[in-house]
This record gives C-alpha cells, structure tokens and sequence, in this order.
C-alpha cells in the first residue's frame, strides 16, 4: 500500500490539512440526527479495504508529522509520559502489539524480524532501527511503551485490571481532548470518568466497566467519540489551555470553515496476553468545517447534531463558546429534507 | 467467544488421579502468550451434549507452541473429569476457548504468598512463571494428601528450592494457614486455590488477621451441584425451560436455544449473570461472584451452578 505522508504542522502556522483520500475515509460519527452519549461499543473488525478500520491500527498520511508533533509535546512536558513500576509487562505486550500489527498491515514502512528474543525492528518513515531482546528493558534507549508509543499515531493508555476495576496505570498522551493523564494516572474507572455528565445517573459507566472487565484476548472492541476543536491541535491540553483556550473567543462566520474543526476519535480496547491489562487506543481525526461540507450530506448532519446537542454536553465538550456560529454556518447545508440513516458520505 | 480446535499431544499420568495434557492447535499456528492463573474452558462432546469445563493453565506463559492442562479425576464427576480421563486420548480433538484470567498476580503486591491443596496447584505453575520474570518475592505452600498425590512436587522443589513448602497429611504434616499469614510483611497478597473448606480457612484467618480485603485472593471453579428438576419462564422468549436433576440451568437455556454468554461455567465470572424478575421460591446460590446481598435479594442469578426451588421464576432473557 502506497502512503505518502505529509509535511504539515498542528501549532503556530497550523499547516495541516486532509488530502481529498483522507477527506473520503474520514470516521464520521453521526448515524442519525441525534447524538446521545452512549457506550456505543462494538467489535473491533476488519473494515472496508482503505478505510480507517482496514486495519487493528491506521496509518494515514498525517503519521509523520503526527509523530513529530508528538515529540515537541513530550520534549516540552515529559510528564506526557508515565508509567507506574507494575506495568513493565503490560508495556512489552503493547510494544508487541503495535510492532506485529504495523510489521504486517504496513510491510513496505515496518519491518519486524525475531531470532528468538532478539527482535530487530525497522521504522522506516521515521528512519528508526533498533535490535533489541524482547523482555529486556535495558535492551532498548527507553522504556518499551514509551519508544512504541512514540511511533505510533493516537493517545495510549494501559489499564491494570485489579480489585474489580481498572485502573490508568501508564499511558503516552500528547493528543488529547482536555484531559491530563498527569491528574488520572492511578485513578480507577469511577474515578476519571466521574465528569462525564449524565452518564453516572444512567449507569452507563458500571454496564461498561462490566463490558471492559470480560474484554476478551483476541477479541479488541472499539467506539467513536467526538468533540471540536478549533485549529487542527493535537495538544488541546488542560497543561496547555493558554495556547489554545482563548481561540474560542475569534470564531466568527468568515472564518469558522477553516478554524472549527470536527475531532472524532476512534477508541480501542485490545486486552493484553502476558499483563492481562487492557490497552486503550485514542486516535484522533481531524477535520475542518470547509472540508467536511465538501460531502453536504455530513454538514447537514452535523448541523442537526450541533443544533439539538444537550447543554450539559456542550459544557463537558467545551463547546459554548463558538456553538451559535458553528450551528449558523452549518445551517447553510441544511435545507430540512430528511437523511437517511448512515454515516457514509455521498 | 471464539474458540480453537487443539489436539492432544501427549498425555502424563502425573499421580493415581491427575492427568497431565499437552494441547497443540490443530491449524499449527501459535497460541497467544498468557499471563499467569489463566484458564481455558474445554468443551467436549459426551453422547451428544456439549459438556464446558474450565481448567487452569499450567505451562509456561510465553509458550505458544503449547499449552498444558492437569485434569484430576472427581469422585462424583458429571462426566467432564472421567470423559478426559477415560475417553481422550492422544491425538484426540478438543475445543478451547482463549485464555481468561480471574486469578491474576497483582502486580503491585511487595510479596506474593502462593497456597495450594491438591488440584489447586496448578494455576499456580503458571503464575510462578511471571513471579520469576518479574523477579518478585513469594512463597509456595501445598498441601495433598499423601506422597503420591503430590502432583509436580519434585518439579517444584527444584524450580522454586526453599521457597516451597510442602505439607502431606499422610505424614501428620499440617499447613498452618494464620501461622503462615501472621508472619508475612505489610504489602503482602495472599492467592489460595484448592479445596472449599482450605479456601474458607485462608479468607478467614486473613480476615481476623486484619489483612485488606483486596490483598487476598481466591479461585474455585465449582462443579455445578446436581439438584431437583425445576422450570423457569423466560420473559424476552417467551417460553418455559425445563431444568432436569442431570443439567444445569445454563445447559437447560442453551438446549432451549436461548443461552446466555458465558465464560467460566464454574461460577467465578459473572459473564452469564441473569436477571430474576419473579420468584416464588428459593434459589440455591453456588456461586463465588455474587455478593451477599445480591445473593439474598433474589434478584440475580448465575445459571452456570445455580439452581431453584419454585414453581414459578421468570428470568429476563
């Protein structure tokens, strides 16, 4: 599979942008017209060839760049970072994932060849290569969940499952919709996901845990979630607020095309042979306004969705601010006729 | 729940009641790695119905050319332990499902104290695998009943030294379980799997020891009781099951055709947890994952070991 990756930048002159293939595969979440939260939980599945559940992890043509990104974040702040010292085996089940999933979806970009427990691996869009004994921390120039976690795309966090619950005891986080793991690590299920609103009452939060609890080896899941953001920022961080939380403020109708930016995440659950952690995937999509409406049918959808969007949700997504113009410039698109249920574009 | 066809490679007859399997997959691909006290569940096919027990695995968690199972004879068996005992061979097919694991090491534990009675060794032989890995603190204490029944214990002797501690009740040996207990560090976990009445006697020395709930873990795969033949009506179905002396409630679902999922079958999961939303009569709890008051309210029940007495119980399915 050919994959040409792109020069472009998430901070200051904010270059990203999606090819017209990546427009195309873009994860739209929105079936219907009406978005609830919801656990929304199914099978992690091959998808259709080219999509973006083609494969248990997606490569697309931002993973260089994004990576790069990912390096200034971590460079800035490494406590973007951290692992609690029980978690080494959990680290060397997810650096086997991520090398065997990309070594084989992806064979003309990495390479992973075994003699044993000596495994070299060859990262060749980022032009890393690196022999290693699998098990041997000592082995590598960092732990093994930070060096896989800075080669792939997407938010990682792994889960340590104990007491009957899970527990957030290492992640790499450095694309994340304003949540700090340096706040969560060590927290329990109940506990980082006490601001959800509404979700507690519902007791949509203990049918999920349960769900997690019996995650099967072999059998990952996966669900979309979705927030804006505005400018295509990886680092919309709570560390980080100054830089990119003022940017509510200068959201007007001649510029909310470019600047407001749909995120979609696509969150996996793959559970971990040797640790029996579970390994939570964050992928992040971006997509500005003027490039989703270039398919009418997902502007007008989202515009119903935006439009009819709980308070209390706007709130949780910090999406107040720029909500009224975001729904004003949708509205274009929106001439009231009926949608069919679907997420695909025209 | 997806399953794997795997053949028998060799068999070991490890003592007078404990048989020793080799499980090979039949495709020739890999097993997965595994971490230590996980299970598999076998089914076999014994005269036509479908009979799932779980077994711990007790190989080593990064072979994945094999994996190896110890079944021990049950005096009054259903059929499952006399079935692979008597009737697989080697070359035999058998269906496993993937690893499960509800009685993991936790890994944040200072010290880690292993306890076994007879059968109950055998989650054990996979976990001390991690524990050496790890290079964590434990020690190993295993009771049977006599020298012969002793199944692995000159293996372990020679892996784990002065670590382990072997108790046989033929030589008037006793494990001492608050003795045991009593002298361990603060940040130590307990894990005990074996007999009912050895299990009950570890959670409560633990108890009046003052050791924190979460530090002291157990497993027990119950042999689902034989019982009465009783009948429920399923709501969502529409439709009344007969449950008969000879099957469980969950059997009687899945030849109904209305199964739930369900994983462990021994009652240490929850996976086939039902909701019970009439009853009048009593159900007979034998499972280890409900709690107490969910137990007593009549509202659930996991149909793996679980039975009634009732005229009428309507369950949600």
């Amino acid at each position: 599979m050919g994959l040409a990756f792109k020069e472009e930048t998430f901070r200051d002159d904010y270059t990203y942008r999606n090819s017209l293939d990546a427009i195309r595969r873009f994860p739209f979440p929105f079936p219907e017209d009406k978005y609830m939260y919801s656990v929304n939980i199914e099978p992690h599945v091959k998808g259709k060839p080219g999509s973006v559940l083609e494969f248990p992890l997606d490569i697309d043509e931002h993973y260089v760049s994004e990576c790069r990104d990912k390096a200034i974040t971590l460079a800035r702040d490494p406590g973007r970072y951290a692992s609690l010292p029980h978690m080494m085996d959990a680290q060397w089940d997810v650096l086997e994932l991520i090398m065997e999933s990309l070594s084989r979806d992806y064979p003309e970009q990495f390479k992973l060849t075994k003699d044993g427990n000596r495994w070299t691996w060859q990262n060749l869009p980022l032009g890393i290569e690196n022999t290693f004994t699998f098990g041997d921390r000592s082995s590598l120039p960092m732990e093994p969940f930070e060096y896989v976690g800075r080669q792939i795309q997407g938010d990682w966090v792994i889960l340590d499952q104990r007491e009957g619950t899970l527990f957030a005891d290492a992640g790499i986080v450095t694309s994340q919709a304003d949540w700090s793991l340096a706040f969560d690590v060590g927290m329990s299920w109940h506990q980082w996901h006490a601001p959800v609103p509404r979700a507690t009452e519902i007791g949509v939060m203990d049918r999920a845990l349960k769900f997690m609890m019996n995650l099967q080896l072999g059998e990952p899941v996966r669900r979309l979630n979705w927030t804006m953001t505005l400018n295509p920022r990886l680092d919309t961080s709570p560390e980080n607020y100054p830089l990119w939380g003022p940017d509510r403020n200068h959201i007007t109708l001649d510029n909310a095309g470019d600047r407001v930016h749909l995120r979609v995440e696509l969150q996996t659950l793959f559970r971990l042979p040797r640790s029996n952690g579970i390994v939570f995937s964050i992928r992040c999509y971006l997509i500005s306004l003027n490039e989703l409406a270039t398919y009418p049918r997902w502007a007008k959808r989202f515009h119903r969705i935006l439009k009819d969007l709980h308070p209390d949700l706007l709130e949780y997504k910090g999406l107040t601010k720029f909500h009224a113009t975001a729904v004003e410039w949708l509205s274009r698109y929106d001439d009231g006729a009926p949608l069919d249920i679907g997420t695909h574009p025209e | 729940m997806s399953t794997v066809n795997v053949r028998v490679a060799a068999i070991e007859q490890v003592t007078p009641l404990v048989k020793h399997f080799t499980l090979v997959r039949e495709d020739g691909q890999a097993f997965p790695p595994f971490s230590g006290g996980s299970h598999v569940v076998v089914a076999m096919d014994i005269g036509g119905r479908i009979h799932r027990n779980a077994y711990s695995l007790m190989g080593a968690p990064d072979d994945t050319q094999a994996y190896h199972i110890s079944v021990r004879r049950q005096e009054r068996s259903r059929g499952g332990s006399a079935y692979m005992h008597d009737n697989v061979a080697e070359g035999s097919v058998l269906q496993i499902t993937m690893p499960v694991n509800l009685f993991q090491l936790i890994r944040m534990g200072r010290k880690h104290v292993l306890i076994a009675g007879g059968i109950g060794i055998t989650p054990f032989m996979s976990q001390l695998h991690d524990l050496k890995r790890n290079g964590f603190e434990y020690e190993l204490h295993y009771a049977f009943r006599s020298p012969e029944h002793g199944a692995f214990s000159a293996q372990l002797k020679s892996e784990c030294g002065e670590r382990a501690h072997f108790y046989i009740d033929s030589l008037g040996q006793q494990l001492d379980i608050p003795a045991v207990l009593s002298r361990q560090p603060l940040g130590t976990h307990v894990y005990v799997c074996g007999p009912a009445p050895m299990v009950n006697a570890v959670l409560e020395a633990a108890r009046e020891l003052g050791w924190p709930e979460n530090h002291v873990h157990s497993e027990q795969f119950t042999a689902p009781p034989m019982g009465d033949a009783f009948k429920v009506q399923l709501a969502k179905s529409n439709m009344e099951v007969e449950v008969t002396a000879d099957m469980t409630l969950l059997e009687a679902l899945e030849t109904a055709g209305v199964g739930p999922d369900s994983l462990c079958r021994g009652g240490a999961c929850g996976r086939c947890e039902l909701d019970v939303l009439e009853l009048d009569g009593e159900i007979f709890h034998h499972d280890h994952y409900l709690s107490d008051a969910e137990k007593s309210s009549g509202k659930k029940i996991l149909p793996c070991v679980s039975r009634a007495r009732c005229t009428h119980m309507l369950l949600d399915i």
